[in-house]
C-alpha cells in the first residue's frame, strides 16, 4: 500500500492526488453552479435566491477562517464528544465466518446520531449571517433533536416540520425535541412524511428568508446545501481514515452506509472516494419489495428528475409526479437522494444496493442480541447488508460500517410491527 | 365552439398574442387581468369551462396552473387544488386537453404555470413542443431561476413562446435588472415574499419596487401573489400593467364543489367580472 495522506482538516473539499497529480479526481465537485456532473443544481422560488447566494458567501468566508474551523472543532470534541470509536464487532464477525466488522460510533455522538456534525456547523452559519431563527425538516426525529440541540446550545429560535405519521412513529424525539425548547409542527399534506416537512419548511423559508436559516439535515436540496452538509458530515470519513491507518496501517476494504437523503453516507464515503481501492456501498431502504410505491430506493428504482431544489435520482411517475414511498425506517422514507450520490453512482464510484425492511429488522435483532448496541432502523440497513457481505469475503479483509444512529427512539414501532404493547419492545 | 375566436388565439406566435394583448389594453387605457385557474380542477371539462367563464367576464390573459405533487411555492390553497386534480387521475396529457379546449374557446392567451420537474420530466424541447400544439403562449416556471434557465429560454425563443420571469423583494437589484432583461412576454413582479395566497393589503415599496423595474425592462410588468380584491387590482393598475389573480380564485371554485357547475361558472364570472372592472 502507498502512503495514504490523511484528509486535510478544512471545510473544502480536500484535493487529495494520487498517482494520477492533476487529474480530475472524483471529490473535484461540486462546480460554481452547484454541480455534481449533471447532478445538483438549483431549482428554487427566485425569492429564495438571495438567501442561497449569502449562504454561499458565508460558507466561502467560514471555510477561509480558521477561527470557524477552530470553533467548529471544539464543539464537535467537547460537545459532541468527538472523535466517535472504532469499534471491532468482534460477535457479527464471528458468526459471519468472513471479513472483519468494524463500527464507526456514530451512535456515541450527543443527541445519539450523527446529524448533530452538521446543525452545530450550520447554527453557527446562521449566527455569522445574523439570522436568529432557525428552521429545520425532519424524518425519524434524529436531525430535528440535532438542530433543537444546536439551538438550545446557541440560544437561537427553533422551528421543526415533521410529517405527521413520523410525529407517531418517533414519539420519543418529538419529546426531546419539545424539551428542548423547539416547537415541532407536524405536517399534515401529502404522504405525511420526511418529503412533505421538507416542503413545509421551505414554504415557512419562503415567508421568513431574511430573518430564518433553514438548516437542512442530508445532502439534498438546493447548491449550496448538498455540499455544506457534506462537508460537516465528512468529519465521519475522516476520523475513520485516521482510525484505520493507526489501528491497521492501512485503509479499509469495503465501507457501508445506509442512504436514504445520504447524509451519513456522504460524510463517510466523501474523504474516501479519491481512494479507488476502498469499495463503497450505500444501501437504501427497500421496503416490503421492489413494486413502485412499496420502497424508498431512488438510486436503484428512481430516473433523473427535479426534487426539492436538485437534479437527481427521484422516485417519480412518467409525468414527473413524485411517487408515494416507503419504508420501515423514517429517515430513509424519501423518494429523493442527494446529487453528488446520483453522480457517484453514474461514476460507478460507489455502489447503491438495498435492503428490505424485514432484512433490515432481522439486522436490528442481530446486532442488539450479539452486539450490545440497539441500532437505528436507518442504520439497520446498512448492517444487514455488511453481515451478508462479510461472510463473503477473507477474513483478512476490514469492512467499516457507518453506525449512523441509535435505535431507542424505534423501540415503541418495532413492538408495534410486532404486535405487542409499546413497553414490550423487542420481547 | 366560436371558430371567429379560435382564429385569434391561434394567429401569430405565442409572443406576438400577448403582446397584443397589453398593446390593445394601452391603447384603451385599460389594465390587463390575468386569473390564474390550475388544470382539472375538480376536473378537465369544469376547468376549461372555468377558463371560459373567466374570458367572458374581461379577463385578458390565463395562467394554467399545471398541478405538481411538491410545489413549495405555493400556499394551502393552490396546493390543495393540485392535490385535488392529482387524486382525480389527472396526467400532463390532460393538461394539454385542457390547454388545447381553452385556447379554441377563448380570445385571451394561456401561458403554463409549470414547476421544472415536469418540464425537465418529459424533456425540454418536447415540452415546449407539446405547449405550443396545445395553443399555449408561454410558459411561467416558478423554480427556475436565471442561472438554470438557459435551454429552456432557447427553446422557447425557437417555438415563439414567451418565458415569463419573477422579480422577488429579496431579489438584489443587479439580479433584478437581469431577470428584467431576460423576461418575455411580460415580467413577473412577485409582490411579496412568501408563497402564494390571498393576502388583505398590498406591501409597502411595491409601487417604487415596479416603477424602478419598468425603467429596466421593455416587456410589461404583472404583479401578482397575495391580489385578492378589486381594490388591489385598481392599486396595482396605478403602477404596473396588470394582475395576476390566484389564490382568490381557486378557491371559489374549490368552495362550489359539489355545487351545480352552472353556481360555479356564476361565482367565477362575478368575481372575474368585479376584478376587471377594476382594471378600467
Amino acid at each position: 500500500m502507498t502512503a495514504v495522506s490523511i484528509a486535510p482538516r478544512t471545510f473544502d473539499a480536500p484535493r487529495m492526488h494520487g498517482p494520477d497529480e492533476g487529474r480530475p479526481t472524483v471529490s473535484m465537485v461540486p462546480d460554481a453552479l452547484g454541480r455534481f456532473g449533471r447532478f445538483g443544481g438549483r431549482y428554487v422560488p427566485e425569492t429564495l435566491s438571495a438567501a442561497l447566494d449569502q449562504l454561499e458567501q458565508a460558507y466561502a468566508e467560514a471555510s477561509a477562517d480558521p477561527a470557524f474551523a477552530a470553533e467548529v472543532d471544539r464543539l464537535l470534541e467537547t460537545f459532541v464528544g468527538r472523535a466517535t470509536p472504532l469499534h471491532c464487532a468482534e460477535r457479527l464477525t464471528r458468526r459471519s465466518g468472513g471479513a472483519q466488522i468494524w463500527l464507526k460510533r456514530e451512535d456515541l455522538s450527543h443527541t445519539g446520531a450523527h446529524k448533530i456534525n452538521n446543525t452545530i456547523g450550520q447554527a453557527l452559519l446562521a449566527i455569522r449571517m445574523g439570522k436568529r431563527r432557525i428552521i429545520a425538516e425532519t424524518g425519524a426525529g434524529q436531525h430535528g433533536v440535532a438542530t433543537a440541540t444546536a439551538c438550545s446550545l446557541f440560544g437561537l429560535e427553533c422551528v421543526v416540520y415533521m410529517g405527521a405519521e413520523d410525529v407517531r412513529r418517533q414519539a420519543p424525539n418529538v419529546r426531546a425535541m419539545r424539551l428542548m425548547g423547539a416547537e415541532v409542527r407536524p405536517v399534515e399534506s401529502g404522504s405525511r412524511t420526511l418529503r412533505d416537512a421538507i416542503n413545509e419548511a421551505m414554504r415557512d423559508w419562503m415567508g421568513s428568508v431574511e430573518t430564518t436559516h433553514y438548516i437542512i439535515g442530508s445532502v439534498v436540496g438546493p447548491h449550496p446545501f448538498p455540499r455544506i452538509v457534506r462537508d460537516f458530515q465528512s468529519v465521519i470519513g475522516r476520523e475513520t481514515i485516521d482510525q484505520c491507518l493507526a489501528r491497521f496501517g492501512r485503509l479499509p476494504d469495503t465501507v457501508v452506509a445506509c442512504v436514504g437523503g445520504g447524509s451519513n453516507a456522504a460524510g463517510m464515503f466523501f474523504p474516501f472516494v479519491d481512494h479507488g481501492a476502498v469499495r463503497l456501498v450505500g444501501v437504501e431502504a427497500g421496503g416490503r419489495s421492489a413494486a413502485a410505491g412499496q420502497h424508498a430506493a431512488s438510486l436503484s428504482h428512481g430516473s433523473p428528475g427535479v426534487l426539492h431544489g436538485s437534479l437527481s435520482y427521484v422516485l417519480q411517475d412518467r409525468d414527473g409526479q413524485t411517487s408515494d414511498v416507503h419504508s420501515v425506517s423514517a429517515g430513509l422514507d424519501y423518494p429523493g437522494v442527494g446529487p453528488e450520490h446520483a453522480y457517484w453512482r453514474d461514476l460507478g464510484r460507489v455502489e447503491y444496493t438495498s435492503v428490505t425492511d424485514a432484512e433490515a429488522l432481522d439486522a436490528f435483532d442481530l446486532v442488539a442480541r450479539n452486539e450490545g448496541i440497539l441500532p437505528a432502523l436507518e442504520t439497520s440497513h446498512a448492517l444487514s447488508w455488511a453481515v451478508a457481505e462479510a461472510s463473503r469475503r477473507p477474513a483478512a479483509e476490514i469492512m467499516v460500517v457507518c453506525l449512523s444512529g441509535r435505535g431507542d427512539k424505534d423501540a415503541a414501532e418495532i413492538a408495534r410491527l410486532r404486535g405487542l404493547p409499546p413497553d414490550a419492545a423487542t420481547t | 365552439m366560436h371558430p371567429a375566436a379560435s382564429t385569434v388565439t391561434t394567429a401569430g406566435s405565442g409572443l406576438d398574442r400577448i403582446a397584443a394583448v397589453f398593446a390593445a389594453a394601452r391603447a384603451s387605457g385599460h389594465r390587463v387581468l390575468a386569473p390564474f385557474v390550475t388544470a382539472g380542477d375538480p376536473d378537465v371539462a369544469t376547468s376549461v369551462a372555468v377558463i371560459e367563464a373567466a374570458d367572458r367576464a374581461g379577463a385578458s390573459l390565463c395562467e394554467l396552473g399545471v398541478p405538481y405533487s411538491d410545489p413549495i411555492a405555493d400556499g394551502p390553497v393552490i396546493q390543495a387544488s393540485y392535490t385535488r386534480a392529482l387524486g382525480a387521475g389527472l396526467t400532463l396529457e390532460d393538461v394539454f386537453v385542457v390547454a388545447r379546449e381553452a385556447a379554441s374557446r377563448v380570445r385571451m392567451p394561456l401561458l403554463a404555470m409549470a414547476s421544472y420537474a415536469i418540464i425537465f420530466r418529459r424533456g425540454v424541447v418536447r415540452f415546449v413542443t407539446d405547449a405550443r400544439a396545445a395553443g399555449l403562449a408561454g410558459l411561467v416556471v416558478p423554480d427556475l431561476p436565471l442561472e438554470e434557465a438557459d435551454e429552456l429560454d432557447a427553446a422557447c425563443r425557437d417555438a415563439g413562446l414567451a418565458l415569463v420571469r419573477l422579480v422577488t423583494p429579496t431579489t438584489p437589484a443587479a439580479r433584478a435588472e437581469a431577470i428584467a432583461r431576460a423576461s418575455t412576454g411580460f415580467l413577473y413582479c412577485v409582490s411579496v415574499a412568501g408563497v402564494t395566497g390571498a393576502r388583505s393589503e398590498l406591501p409597502d415599496g411595491l409601487a417604487e419596487r415596479v416603477r424602478w423595474l419598468a425603467t429596466k425592462t421593455t416587456v410589461p410588468i404583472l404583479v401578482g401573489f397575495g391580489i385578492a380584491a378589486p381594490d388591489q387590482v385598481r392599486a396595482v393598475g396605478a403602477v404596473a400593467d396588470g394582475a395576476i389573480v390566484g389564490s382568490a380564485l381557486v378557491r371559489r371554485v374549490a368552495d362550489a364543489i359539489g355545487q351545480p357547475r352552472e353556481a360555479l361558472l356564476d361565482s367565477v364570472g362575478r368575481f372575474v367580472g368585479d376584478l376587471a372592472a377594476a382594471t378600467r
